[in-house]
């Protein structure tokens, strides 16, 4: 009989695309270090700054911590609903559209018309500059905007749901999943409709909103950090709800086990709107975030960020709150860093290749299996 | 060990031969198969599966004879039902070998189990539901030439596909006439009640033309006149030299039926024996019967 | 029971279906309750009248439409309108062989369909880079060949690891594996590396042009316009300009629609025999219970894996001939994720699982839900008399009904897709089936229903 003992071949042989990946893992970072030492050996190493390295990083960060807010959302509705929610994406589209339509109302209320602004510059002709949002200039704009992207958000998704998903709750994922499409469409060709679709500024540029750090030579500017402070917030505002309300128990219960949590009187339908408020307010609040990040808008930027959330959902472990925002990062790490290797154009499809290689080699996520909620 | 070089003393035999001969002597071929050196198609050795930490079966051991009737009892959480997904394949043993009809079919998967003559029933009976009675049953017969998508589709080859079809569709009727639901032929089997979706699982195993039987519970939630139906119909085919494993919660179906019990008790085979040495056994008693008997 | 049959069929008939209760009308042998019941009845069994009773609703439809315009509109709006619901049933149809009968939930397909196109595209085009990127300059045939093989060979590296994934997870793997073509396509550093390495080009995000029609230039010299063949000659002198005054290049394009309906019957066939068959109902098994499939000694694993790579050369070459016939491919829009999408429709409102469903569910797809709702729009729009507002917020700040109106109508795109959601959701929520979903497709070689005649007295 063979040991039991697990040892290095064994683990292996048992999982060969787990290893593959492993190693390939290990063959980018040798050639990362070899890169900013300079050196090169054959195929390897190369020459980066570490200036370049950290302004990557940065930008994964941030970008990851927008995808990872956005992702809690579709992973509760993944956890608790039973389905993959295709209409996400265009819930992103909605809060950053009604969020920056509501910033801009008060940045330059009487100073432009409010058609144009609420329409979030799709009527008139009027220029970010003229609006002039931004956090250093119009801080309370931007923040009331946040929270206007969030709770317009929260309520839209609970009006969805009581239209489209509700008369379906007891169907199987697969049926809710293709109604999501359709609800995806309706969605975003709504906001199509409504406000247009060219793809436009929305920040104004303000001077000296770029804070250096000394040593490294690394540019961080106002609206990352705004977003580094609101997203972190929003998480920890996420986390304390789930740990310290009754609410909040309830919610991971039936994340863990909805049949148990059932026949333990939890309130589901209770559990489930809370679920689409919390999720669609998330979700509204990062595509605002995003919009704050990028400077531009377009109709269907949400649905375009859709794959990138599931990348992020799936790699932390569907169900898990800290894993969609752990998996967040590292998409956004990727995103950013793998132009390091590979031509620009291609980081895109670097994200999902991540996501189809977790898929395969540990559907459960890299951070899954442990903890749920 | 032995296992590496096969034993060709059993090869030459098949079991075909029982189906077509018009009037098969019952005490004939029971006496045929005593001969065969091959008695024993079945034989679990050492069988250990564990699952996380927590062993479901602790190094059961035991075999199945030919033509024979077992039965494979034991209390809850005995380890039965995890011994028989070991042995199908669907789940993987930790330690321990299976042999069917002295292969070693250790690590298979459950379709080359299937395909060796090694067939199961489930016990939640799994009816196609979106599919015919009369599908059902012809989805099950092994190689068939028709499952090439090639020589479906070829004008030239699909000719013998629809032979083949004809013949396979005779023989699923006269298996629906055997177990007497000829007339749920064209109904969607999830239409059918429990006790006819149990028949329909029956009907479609023996489909596949086994040589072995695993029964998981067949009986569980079927009405008496159906039970009766159906045992008088598992007691036939053995007679047409079919070996039947029998897994069954019910102690008096298993004793009144089963020329050989394998008792199992918290994942290792604790007796075996006939129904009357079971019966008597101190240990089964004490583990088993002793809390309803 | 036939009591109960025979005692539905006596009383009178009532002339609106559906008041009566009769749980055995949709049984077999069950007679319809009225006459609009016998003619749908009627319909139903007959595929191919079905089929073309949809297509000829729709002729009614883009000719009610168009009629006051003359004869090339009419006959041009009849050959858009065939074309694409032939192209939409071609790619239905691959598509149910993978969700309908196997239940394999691949949202992929644009990504497949691309690979088709741009490996025959790049098989046929000129090596020449003169004339853009190079391609192999093998013949056309081989191109569609190699096409179909490409998009097989994909498929297959998708069915492979995807195999073992819940069907949600396969979608997202399927998405994303199509999002990844898309984007390589449009990638400008991946056109370089094969110029660099096998000497052909993409195009990048500008896209390659497709190699000439063979059906056009069986009606044209070298495909130029006013140069025709002898056979051009012909068919123009009869029906084209020469003749009946239908244009020449809408002819041509008649000409084509009836090449894609060659395919389309090759396909219906295909699938029909792949369907009617024990490839098919091991098919059918995988779909309703795995377990059971592999218990029963089929090797699930590499059923699927054919499968997948059947559908997905079936949809490389709807892809080929569908925009290979569209003089300039390019990977942006046209093969955004939305493509796969359209398909999906068509086939959830025939009902997967059904072939014939498939056809008509991509007829009326793109007739009524693709086509339909722009000319609607526009045809409104001609008869409103007012200008159009510049957005919606100055439409609704008018507050004028006639100026909102306008405005819709001019921006009828959006409203399409938002009414392609809603039918979509409908769907799901009225008849997940589809509209022919309680048809019972059989997955036999024979018909089940009776025995074999021989058998009685052979043994």
């Amino acid at each position: 009989m063979a040991t039991t003992e697990p040892n290095l071949v064994d683990s292996i042989r048992a999982r060969p695309g787990l290893t593959l990946v492993v190693a390939f893992g290990v063959l980018l970072l040798v050639d990362l270090v070899a890169k900013l030492a300079g050196i090169s050996v054959g195929p390897l190493g190369g020459s980066l700054s570490t200036g370049r390295l950290g302004s990557n990083l940065w930008n994964g960060i941030v970008i990851g911590l927008v995808i990872g807010l956005a992702g809690i959302g579709l992973s509760m509705t993944y956890s608790i609903l039973s389905f993959a929610n295709f209409s996400h994406g265009d819930l992103v589209s909605t809060g950053a559209f009604t969020g920056w339509g509501i910033a801009f109302l008060i940045a330059a209320f009487g100073e432009q018309p409010i058609r144009a602004l609420l329409s979030v510059r799709g009527a008139g002709n009027v220029s970010p500059g003229e609006i002039g949002a931004h956090v250093l200039s119009t801080p309370v704009a931007v923040l009331v905007g946040l929270v206007a992207a969030f709770v317009i958000t929260a309520v839209v998704s609970l009006a969805l749901d009581r239209t489209f998903y509700k008369p379906m709750r007891d169907r199987d994922g697969i049926s809710l999943l293709i109604a999501s499409i359709g609800v995806a469409l309706v969605v975003r060709y709504v906001i199509q409709f409504v406000y247009g679709s060219s793809r436009r500024g929305v920040t104004a540029t303000v001077d000296a909103s770029n804070l250096v750090i000394p040593a490294t030579g690394l540019s961080i500017n106002a609206h990352q950090l705004t977003i580094l402070v609101a997203a972190i917030g929003l998480m920890l505002a996420m986390h304390f709800m789930l740990q310290h309300t009754k609410l909040g128990t309830a919610m991971r219960a039936m994340a863990d086990n909805k049949d148990l949590a059932l026949v333990t009187g939890i309130p589901a339908e209770r559990v489930v709107t809370a679920t689409w408020i919390l999720g669609g307010g998330l979700a509204g609040a990062s595509g605002y975030l995003y919009v704050l990040l990028r400077g531009t808008i377009q109709f269907d930027f949400g649905w375009l960020l859709l794959l990138l959330m599931f990348a992020a959902v799936i790699l932390g472990g569907i169900g898990s709150v800290y894993g969609a925002i752990a998996g967040g990062l590292v998409i956004g790490v990727v995103f950013t860093t793998s132009t390091i290797w590979i031509p620009s154009d291609f980081n895109e499809a670097a994200v999902f290749a991540v996501m189809i290689a977790v898929l395969l080699v540990r559907p459960e996520g890299i951070f899954g299996g442990v903890s749920t909620a | 060990m032995s296992s590496d070089t096969p034993d060709t003393s059993d090869l030459p035999e098949d079991t075909d031969v029982a189906d077509d001969e018009p009037e098969a002597n019952d005490s004939a071929v029971e006496e045929a198969a005593k001969r065969v050196p091959s008695g024993v198609p079945l034989r679990v050795e050492g069988l250990v599966k564990q699952f996380g930490g927590v062993t479901a079966v602790d190094g059961a051991s035991f075999e199945v004879e030919r033509g024979s009737l077992t039965g494979l009892i034991g209390p809850n959480g005995a380890g039965k039902s995890t011994t028989f997904n070991c042995i199908t394949g669907v789940h993987e043993a930790t330690a321990g070998n299976i042999y069917f009809k002295n292969e070693d079919i250790t690590g298979m998967e459950p379709y080359q189990i299937a395909q060796k003559g090694l067939v199961r029933t489930f016990q939640i009976a799994r009816e196609l539901g979106g599919m015919s009675v009369l599908e059902n049953l012809m989805l099950a017969p092994k190689n068939q030439i028709g499952e090439s998508a090639i020589r479906s589709v070829t004008p030239g080859l699909r000719g013998g596909v629809i032979e083949e079809e004809a013949e396979i569709r005779e023989r699923a009727w006269e298996t629906l006439e055997f177990f007497e639901i000829e007339h749920l032929a064209t109904e969607n089997a999830e239409n059918l009640s429990g006790g006819q979706r149990k028949l329909l699982e029956m009907a479609r195993a023996l489909m596949t033309d086994p040589e072995m039987v695993l029964l998981d519970e067949p009986l569980a939630g079927v009405n008496p006149t159906l039970e009766e139906k159906l045992l008088d119909r598992i007691h036939r085919l053995r007679e047409d030299d079919y070996t039947f494993l029998l897994v069954e919660h019910d102690m008096n179906v298993i004793m009144n039926n089963c020329e050989h019990v394998i008792v199992m008790h918290q994942g290792n085979v604790l007796a075996e024996g006939t129904g009357e040495e079971i019966r008597n056994d101190e240990r089964v008693i004490e583990a088993y019967l002793g809390e309803d008997v | 029971m036939t009591d109960r049959e025979t005692g539905a069929n006596t009383p009178d008939p009532t002339p609106d279906g559906g008041t009566d209760p009769t749980p055995d009308g949709d049984e077999d042998g069950g007679e319809p309750e009225s006459a609009t019941g016998a003619v749908i009845d009627a319909l139903r069994e007959n595929d191919l009248g079905l089929v073309i009773t949809t297509l000829l609703l729709v002729y009614a439809g883009a000719t009610l439409l168009t009629f006051t315009d003359g004869l090339n509109s009419v006959f041009g709006l009849m050959r858009t309108l065939t074309f694409l619901g032939l192209v939409y049933a071609l790619s239905a149809l691959a598509l149910n062989l993978h969700w309908g009968y196997t239940g394999l939930f691949n949202i992929g397909v644009a990504g497949f369909m691309a690979v088709g196109v741009y490996t025959m595209g790049i098989v046929v085009r000129s090596p020449d880079p003169a004339f853009g990127p190079p391609g192999f300059g093998l013949p056309l045939p081989v191109g569609i060949i190699a096409g179909m093989a490409a998009a097989a060979l994909i498929g297959l590296l998708a069915a492979l690891p995807a195999l073992r994934l819940k069907a949600d997870y396969l979608a997202i793997v399927t998405l994303g594996l199509s999002e990844i073509i898309r984007l390589t396509l449009q990638s400008s550093a991946f056109d370089t590396f094969l110029r660099d390495t096998i000497g052909v080009g993409t195009g990048g995000g500008r896209g390659m042009g497709m190699p000439s029609n063979p059906v056009r230039e069986l009606f044209l010299v070298d495909g130029r316009a006013g140069d025709p063949t002898a056979f051009g000659e012909l068919v123009f002198g009869t029906v084209g300009e020469g003749g009946l005054g239908i244009a020449n290049n809408i002819v041509v394009g008649w000409g084509y629609v009836l090449v894609l309906a060659v395919f389309l019957v090759g396909f219906y066939v295909l699938l029909e025999r792949l369907g009617h068959s024990p490839f098919g109902r091991n098919l059918k098994a995988i779909r309703e219970d795995e377990l059971v499939a592999d218990s029963l000694g089929k090797n699930v694993d590499l059923i699927k894996i054919k499968v997948f790579m059947i559908g997905c050369a079936l949809m490389g070459l709807a892809g080929i001939l569908w925009f290979g016939s569209q003089g300039n491919v390019s990977p942006t829009p046209q093969f955004m994720p939305l493509l796969t999408f359209y398909v999906f429709v068509a086939v959830i409102i025939g009902g997967s699982g059904s072939n014939t469903g498939s056809v008509i569910g991509g007829i009326v797809f793109a007739a009524v839900l693709f086509e339909g709702p722009r000319r609607a729009g526009s045809a409104v729009r001609g008869i409103i008399d007012a200008p159009t507002p510049q957005s919606f917020a100055d439409a609704v700040v008018s507050l004028d009904p006639v100026a909102f109106l306008a405005f819709a109508t001019d921006n009828v795109a959006p409203l399409q897709f938002i009414f392609l959601g809603l039918v979509l959701i409908l769907i799901m929520h009225r008849r997940p089936d589809g509209l022919l979903g309680d048809r019972i497709e059989t997955a036999s070689a024979v018909d089940l229903s009776e025995r074999s005649r021989g058998g009685d007295h052979d043994e």
